[in-house]
């Protein structure tokens, strides 16, 4: 009886997960085609991921963005800043209609994240490759103060082409740095083309594990695997997780889905419209 | 003749010294560990340095996270390796969101010597100018350095220091007392005004002497902060003199004599003569032979400021 509750509750809130990333689809698209510019396929590919993360798996409190004890998110991808952006909002870090500043004159919502402006984002991303070495900074960091946070990083799988990500991914095995938890966009798309032909990053799951870190497949729009995997990379001791979740680029949202275009522009008012009635017939139930 | 003490032995001594005070201090190092001093605290402090391997954009990557996380990292390696490698990876993690890490950085200038062009550094002080939210440090000599280092530690941002491999004169004692930004005016003279920085301070003060024999008032004046610029200093020293000297181990193009430049050009012109390295890479050579060959002695100082006399 027990244990069927339980399933039960698990799934009311993985139903209220696909609901909350719904929405967050909607305000990517909304804001994109308000700010006319900006990001819009690694937005959406990765909002499932964030959605699990902040709705369900990290420690933090939005009225306290500086509390001490939460657990730490780098979006290595800095261009994805709109789903930040978006996911934020959802939390009640600031209100929602600030997300129509996106990429505006004195907006704090800057076309790639600006911690400066934004104090409940670690730290400015926009520049590939970075996030990696940071997270492992605050990793060190936590293990000195011993501190029971975890820190959590969201790259692209374009850019671990850069070969920074792969100094921080030796340096994190080094480290033993089994408080961090990476996760890999696998969305196959680049603003030049598919990876595979711009600069294959194949095998890509035996690399990470080549590098001393603990890999996990999943399907990167199940938020129920995506927790699971989460957890799992909890669990392990002695070294980091990658978890490398497959995507589709521009996911939601069919006329951008596996849509290489739509990875640096923003959808028209046309394409908002569509965009908006497909997500609107999303909801659950 | 005075004490000899190399910059970087001052940086590896204080670090120590801080490090037992301060338990927030950590230090990172790309492999040079041994030629940067870090090693001294790596010995003292193991559970709070980190040897990151020979990856200087990581490094920098690494030292913003554990700034951002309360720590106040000093990440050091060679000067050209920290400031050209890992130049985006400062831009970006470090200097755009204000980040509190203390870049200290060894082996600056053409005095490195033997090992030749890929490793002296003549263009870090351009290039870490150049960002804003920097301030920039080159130590004249070890006491100064010392000083530097405990003052960096307390100031919150992000700051590049240079050090220098070799042993140089020390020139101020212990009553010296270090202040950001704010130049060490050692005289001020009416004919000219030499404004030097790091190992050329004691080749500035050695010129300023024989042109004192020549019945040359010459002046010097230490900017051992090149970022922010003591702008009052450099106006006052042209007022007087209405002739200015730069002396800086680094390329002409951007640094010391450049910033100078840059406040003169609009605030007081006045005609000037940059010693450094003319727009060249180095070559291997001991360091006093090098200095010669690039034109950075004392001799060429005062030539420079003769020059300048003699055109007024």
């Amino acid at each position: 009886m027990e244990t069927i509750m339980e399933v039960e509750e698990i799934g009311t809130k993985i139903d209220e997960l696909r609901e909350t990333a719904r929405r967050i689809r909607v305000s990517i698209v909304k804001m994109l085609t308000n700010a006319g510019s900006g990001h819009t396929g690694g937005s959406l590919s990765a909002a499932d991921i964030l959605t699990a993360l902040y709705f369900a798996k990290m420690r933090h409190d939005p009225k306290n963005p500086k509390w001490p004890e939460r657990d730490r998110f780098i979006l290595s991808k800095g261009h994805a800043a709109p789903l930040l952006y978006a996911v934020l909002a959802e939390c009640g870090y600031f209100e929602k209609s600030e997300l129509m500043t996106l990429r505006k004159l004195g907006s704090r919502l800057q076309g790639h994240p600006d911690s400066k402006a934004l104090p409940c984002i670690e730290i400015s991303t926009g520049s590939l490759g970075q996030g990696l070495s940071i997270a492992n900074g605050i990793a060190i960091a936590g293990r000195l103060d011993s501190a029971s946070f975890r820190v959590n990083v969201h790259l692209g799988d374009g850019e671990v082409q850069e070969g920074q990500v792969w100094e921080a991914a030796m340096s994190a095995a080094h480290y033993k740095l089994d408080n961090l938890c990476a996760i890999l966009d696998r969305n196959r798309l680049q603003i030049d083309g598919k990876v595979e032909d711009v600069m294959s990053i194949e095998p890509i799951a035996d690399k990470w594990r080549a590098f001393g870190w603990n890999v996990i497949e999943t399907d990167g729009h199940d938020i129920t695997k995506l927790l699971s995997a989460m957890n799992e990379a909890e669990k392990v001791k002695g070294r980091p997780t990658m978890i490398i979740a497959h995507t589709i680029k521009g996911k939601g949202v069919s006329i951008f889905e596996g849509k290489v275009e739509y990875h640096g522009i923003a959808p028209t008012k046309d394409e908002l419209e569509i965009a908006l009635k497909e997500l609107e017939g999303q909801r659950n139930g | 003749m005075a004490e000899m003490v190399a910059t970087r032995d001052a940086y590896g001594n204080t670090l120590v010294e801080l490090g037992g005070i301060h338990k927030d201090i950590v230090v990172l190092d790309a492999d040079l560990s041994g030629s940067t001093k870090t090693g001294k605290f790596a010995k003292a402090f193991p559970e709070r340095f980190f040897n990151m391997g020979i990856s200087e954009q990581d490094l920098i990557g690494t030292a913003a996270g554990l700034a951002i996380s309360g720590k106040v990292p000093f990440a050091s390696t060679f000067a050209i390796f920290e400031s050209g490698r890992a130049w985006e990876q400062i831009r970006q993690s470090v200097c755009y969101p204000n980040n509190n890490v203390k870049l200290v950085a060894s082996h600056g200038g053409i005095t490195v010597g033997e090992d030749g062009a890929s490793h002296q550094a003549l263009e870090d002080i351009a290039l870490m100018r150049v960002l804003p939210n920097m301030t920039v440090i080159v130590p004249a000599d070890g006491e100064e350095m010392c000083q530097v280092i405990k003052t960096v530690y307390e100031y919150r941002g992000p700051v590049y220091v240079r050090a220098g491999r070799n042993k140089t004169p020390i020139i101020y004692g212990k009553e010296y007392q270090f202040k950001i930004g704010k130049a060490v005016v050692h005289h001020i003279g009416r004919d000219v005004n030499i404004i030097a920085t790091g190992i050329m301070v004691s080749y500035s003060l050695q010129a300023a002497e024989a042109l004192k024999k020549e019945g040359i008032d010459a002046g010097v004046i230490n900017m051992s902060t090149i970022k922010p610029l003591d702008k009052e200093a450099v106006i006052k020293a042209a007022q007087s003199s209405r002739a200015i000297v730069t002396a800086e181990e680094h390329t002409i193009i951007g640094g010391l004599g450049g910033a100078v430049s840059e406040v003169l050009v609009e605030e007081f012109p006045v005609p000037m003569k940059r010693i450094g390295i003319q727009d060249r890479f180095g070559t291997s050579g001991a360091p006093e032979e090098l200095l010669k060959y690039f034109g950075l002695t004392a001799e060429d100082i005062k030539k420079a400021a003769m020059e300048l006399i003699n055109k007024k």
